[in-house]
């Protein structure tokens, strides 16, 4: 990000810092006089780098990726409708698909994933909650991911990834994307079970193996 | 002559056993050595995984669940069972509550899958203070109707709290309305079905105590701050109440910590049982910060921990997920008191920081009961025993949530047969 005046760093702090109520007013202001939309985007996906940052080194918990998915789309409420020409953003670092497997009506860990994704640079595609194996291979075909990230909390999970990983092969999908899976009762024990690539026990982890994967520097 | 229980005869041997049984769990809490190491058995489907039968069949089934929650308990003689009628065979109830938070085997999930909460907001943000000035009126009105069918006519009720001499008088016109009346006549139908739920209980909690077998728990509470997040902001709800709404959500949690705490005794006392099973879902060190644990989440905790323990009550919170940093903070409470199972947090660590202070319970891995080998869950247990029983941790043995219910009969034999080889 290029230089910054005063009251972009203030945004940017603000935002970070988790002060809604100024953060919200200031970005109203700077909009009304005249600021270019895009570039306050800019600056909350600068400030939401540093909220990422932050999480990674347990600084920041749960409630701070939730109020920082708030004030992002409270600030983009006001700044996309006055955006001209679509800029199209930076580009992204790869997609990842993103569900919770069928029978698994859980999402608080998917949606958090999704976010810390989306804020570190990934396409991300979340196709929600209870998901069969068909639904997974019917958005690979459309998307094209680079990555799958299966999500379940419950232990019924375990066979549910497990079903659609082995559905993924029967497809001769699997060489095509690498798959993580993750949630509450995940670890190496159900990774073997489910023959997934990879699992991850938070969503710190899960941008990791992206990155890892995509071959991108952290 | 044998001892009836109910029903039921408990032949002196059987007494023997309960009484040996029992006195194993409460030396635990009182931090002394049992003769030996004891188990427990929590679970919600797997008797039906391990009969063979659906899940919808436990829930709609009560003389089925019955039995087959009784064959589980002679064949695998846990020292304490979890309430394992109330928590399968809900359907018949839950269909004429026609209850909105949760799905159901045959009710929006399938006939083999287990039932699962609807995380949702069921109290928006604004609503706060009136649920402060007056929770019953808030309840009546607001959100009993949000939760379940049968209160659908309770928004027509009259305000209560104002009416006086001919005001009330008057005021009781509200329960002439159609919709007041049929919501009375669903009710009265869904507290019918609920006695016949609860009587099948006592009926299973005699016939496992006559053969020798104590319930581990009978009533179950809650921490406020999961009482808040999970019944009524919402997990979401409540994180961004901790900034946009702190105040609000500190006196609501305090206030909660006192109405459950009176709930919660009540019903002990009733069931005549000391032991409160407080399944903890927002604890996790990778959820809040340890400066918003220390300040939102265990205060009001405590407290209520406090007031049972002065009502003669032990507190038994399962720490779901990982709490290996919270210990430090909650061994705040006297010992001998409680008994703190834990799911992922690290039992050595946490026998390490606490084993002066609280009974432990758990914590062979789900993954590894649901998919592992016997000889594995074998070898879990055995780890358990020689890095915390044997070196003087007060612990009673069970799967990490209890026994998922996906899990192998096998793994579940390994499980209780390792804690009767290794823990005496």
């Amino acid at each position: 990000m290029c230089e910054m005046n005063d009251n972009e760093r203030q945004l940017v702090d603000w935002l970070a810092d988790m002060q809604e109520d100024d953060a919200l007013a200031l970005a109203k202001r700077m909009l009304a006089e005249g600021a270019d939309p895009a570039r306050v985007l800019d600056l909350c996906r600068a400030a939401m780098e540093i909220v990422g940052k932050r999480f990674e080194a347990g600084e920041y918990f749960l409630p701070e990726l939730v109020m920082a998915g708030e004030m992002l789309d409270a600030v983009g409420r006001l700044a996309k409708p006055l955006i001209r020409s679509e800029t199209g953003g930076p580009k992204k670092l790869g997609k990842v698909l993103i569900g919770s497997v069928h029978g698994d009506l859980h999402d608080i860990g998917k949606n958090i994933v999704s976010f810390m994704l989306d804020i570190n640079g990934f396409d991300v595609k979340d196709i929600g909650v209870d998901a069969p194996a068909q639904r997974f291979i019917d958005e690979i075909d459309a998307f094209k991911p680079d990555v799958v990230g299966l999500s379940g909390f419950l232990t019924l999970a375990f066979d549910s990834m497990k079903e659609t990983i082995a559905a993924f092969e029967r497809a001769g999908l699997r060489g095509q994307f690498k798959t993580m899976i993750g949630g509450g009762q995940i670890d190496e024990t159900v990774r073997a079970y489910t023959g997934a690539d990879a699992f991850g026990i938070n969503a710190v982890e899960a941008v990791a193996l992206c990155r890892n994967w995509l071959g991108v520097a952290a | 002559m044998n001892a009836m229980i109910g029903p039921y005869e408990q032949s002196d041997a059987a007494k023997a056993a309960y009484d040996a049984r029992w006195g194993r769990i409460l030396a635990c809490v009182r931090l002394e050595q049992p003769d030996r190491m004891p188990t427990a058995m929590q679970t919600f489907f797997w008797p039906a995984t391990h009969a063979g039968v659906s899940y919808k069949e436990l829930m709609y089934d009560y003389e089925k669940t019955k039995q087959l929650c009784f064959d589980v308990v002679e064949e695998f003689e846990p020292d304490g069972v979890y309430t394992l009628v109330l928590g399968a065979a809900l359907g018949p109830l839950l269909d004429k509550l026609d209850f909105k938070q949760l799905q159901w085997p045959g009710h929006g999930v399938r006939d083999d899958q287990p039932y699962q909460y609807l995380d949702r907001e069921y109290m928006s943000a604004d609503e706060y203070d009136e649920f402060l000035f007056d929770p019953t009126g808030f309840y009546l009105q607001k959100y009993l109707p949000r939760v379940a069918g049968v209160f659908a006519g309770f928004d027509k009720l009259p305000i209560f709290p104002g009416l006086h001499y001919f005001r009330l008088c008057f005021g009781v016109r509200a329960f002439a309305q159609p919709e007041v009346r049929a919501s009375f006549e669903r009710i009265v139908a869904a507290g019918e079905e609920a006695s016949v739920a609860f009587a099948h209980h006592v009926d299973w909690a005699n016939r496992i105590a006559a053969a020798g077998f104590p319930l581990i728990n009978s009533a179950a509470s809650i921490a406020p701050y999961d009482f808040i997040a999970d019944y009524f902001r919402g997990a979401t709800g409540t994180m961004k109440d901790l900034y946009r709404h702190k105040d609000k959500l500190k006196q609501v949690l305090d206030k909660a910590a006192i109405f459950i705490a009176r709930m919660t005794i009540a019903n002990a006392r009733a069931a005549n049982h000391p032991i409160v099973f407080i399944p903890i879902h927002w604890a996790p060190d990778r959820f809040m910060s340890p400066k918003q644990f220390e300040e939102f989440w265990w205060p009001p905790f405590r407290k209520l921990m406090m007031l049972l323990i002065e009502a003669d009550l032990i507190p038994m919170p399962l720490w779901e997920s990982d709490c290996t940093q919270r210990l430090p903070v909650i061994k705040d409470v006297p010992p001998g008191k409680c008994i703190y199972w834990f799911e992922r947090t690290d039992m050595v660590a946490a026998f390490e920081a606490l084993g002066d202070r609280v009974a432990l319970r758990g914590n062979v891995s789900p993954s590894l009961l649901a998919t592992g080998k016997p000889d594995e869950v074998d070898a879990a247990v055995k780890h358990l025993v020689d890095n915390v029983w044997r070196k003087g941790g007060k612990l009673i043995l069970d799967g990490a949530f209890g026994i998922p219910d996906e899990t192998p009969t096998a793994n579940v034999r390994a499980m209780y047969d390792a804690a009767r080889k290794y823990g005496g």
